[in-house]
């Protein structure tokens, strides 16, 4: 869990979301529509992005797991993409930040120079509610760059 | 959700046992069906049976002949996977086009055939390829595996391993998705095989996935988009909700259908 050994016994029907937010505090994976749509919940299960509310926290076991709150540095500071929707204001409301940046940062590893078009259809599982899609896709391609300038 | 037995299956025999001996078991690929529906407590089986862990599920091989994919490999291993993009293209774009990244990290070929949703990609696949779907204790062929609406030809317990797909000289899959939830309005798979096209169309069916003889037969004699002009399906067996009429998605058919045929030529 981010870096860190977690044992723990969850009723079975436990959500690795419930799990996150009420157990361990991390309360950056949002739970946005409950119904596997919105992705504000999107988390790294192995590196790869899923929707923490409709997954079992026990298909987890074993597993690596990065939230949010995984990705800033040991001295606080920002991922280059958590820095880029900062600088390009990426977010309203902020509410479904966490999860658009957790799926931006799935694309990059699948594509580090995503085009626009690429980018608008791999947040398709990222609902802004805020509609401000404009500067989340604007950071997104900021946030790529200087992944790749950091190589 | 309602609270359940969650256990792990170690290879497909463990699966099949735990299945038997279990009262109301339900086995869990990825979940990305059956965790929305026992969250909306529209299933509540009292004990899932987890496959996750059962390397024999896993894997995409292909021989000259045709292409097999494991019942847990996901969506996402499928579109990005080098065997199906060199034996079967069309396959790999269905699968880029399932659902949503997340869900394509998670969900898998062998839950999404197994649940037979009448909306859902693989079925329109398996069935124009005319695939083989393995199962722990047989083999069954495409035209007998759709029985109706979430309804296949599976016994209870019987667990896909692998299905097997033939490969085709041409095949392309274009779908018309719904704008909101995405999944097909109408879907339609084409593929030209030495024997024949077959063309199956998803979304659409009143009980499911089905073929077009008519079609099939047309482009069997000239393989050409405007080989089915004048040719449609009945409105009478297709769905009609507040998505769609049943004439909108009999119209929708054939214009997927010749966009499917053109892609497949492309």
């Amino acid at each position: 869990m981010n870096g860190r050994h977690v044992d723990a016994t969850v009723p079975a029907r436990t959500l690795l979301v419930d799990f996150l937010r009420d157990t361990l505090g991390l309360t950056g994976a949002h739970i946005g529509c409950d119904t596997a749509q919105c992705g504000a919940c999107t988390v790294h299960l192995d590196g790869r992005a899923v929707k923490s509310c409709n997954l079992l926290a026990v298909q987890a076991d074993g597993a690596s797991v990065v939230t949010i709150e995984g990705l800033t540095a040991a001295d606080g500071a920002m991922h280059p993409m958590q820095a880029a929707f900062r600088d390009h204001h990426g977010l309203q409301c902020g509410y479904c930040t966490p999860g658009m940046v957790m799926s931006a940062l799935d694309l990059v590893r699948r594509d580090p120079a995503p085009t626009r078009d690429h980018i608008r259809e791999a947040l398709e599982g990222n609902l802004c509610r805020c509609t401000g899609y404009q500067n989340i896709v604007a950071a997104v391609e900021a946030g790529a760059q200087a992944m790749r300038t950091a190589g | 959700m309602y609270a359940f037995e969650h256990l792990r299956a170690t290879d497909p025999a463990d699966a099949v046992a735990k299945f038997s001996q279990a009262d109301d078991a339900r086995y869990l690929a990825g979940g990305q069906t059956l965790l929305a529906a026992m969250k909306l407590r529209l299933a509540a089986p009292a004990c899932l049976i987890d496959l996750q862990r059962i390397a024999a599920l896993r894997g995409i091989a292909a021989d000259t002949a045709a292409l097999t994919v494991g019942a847990m490999a996901t969506h996402a291993e499928v579109a990005a996977s080098p065997v199906v993009c060199d034996t079967i293209p069309a396959l790999a774009k269905l699968a880029a086009g399932i659902g949503d990244p997340m869900v394509r990290n998670v969900g898998t070929l062998g839950g999404s055939v197994a649940n037979d949703d009448p909306a859902a990609d693989y079925p329109a696949a398996v069935l124009a390829l005319d695939a083989a779907v393995h199962t722990d204790r047989r083999v069954i062929a495409a035209d007998a595996f759709f029985t109706g609406l979430y309804e296949t030809a599976l016994a209870p317990g019987e667990l896909i391993t692998a299905v097997r797909f033939p490969i085709p000289q041409q095949a392309a899959y274009v779908k018309f998705p719904n704008p909101a939830s995405r999944y097909a309005l109408v879907g339609v798979f084409v593929a030209r095989h030495a024997a024949g096209v077959r063309v199956a169309v998803t979304g659409a069916g009143a009980s499911g996935v089905f073929r077009v003889p008519a079609f099939e037969a047309a482009l069997a004699a000239r393989f050409a988009p405007d080989a089915i002009d004048g040719l449609g399906v009945d409105p009478a067996a297709l769905a009609s909700d507040l998505h769609a009429s049943a004439e909108y998605r009999a119209h929708l058919v054939g214009v997927i259908a010749r966009r499917a045929v053109a892609a497949a030529l492309a």
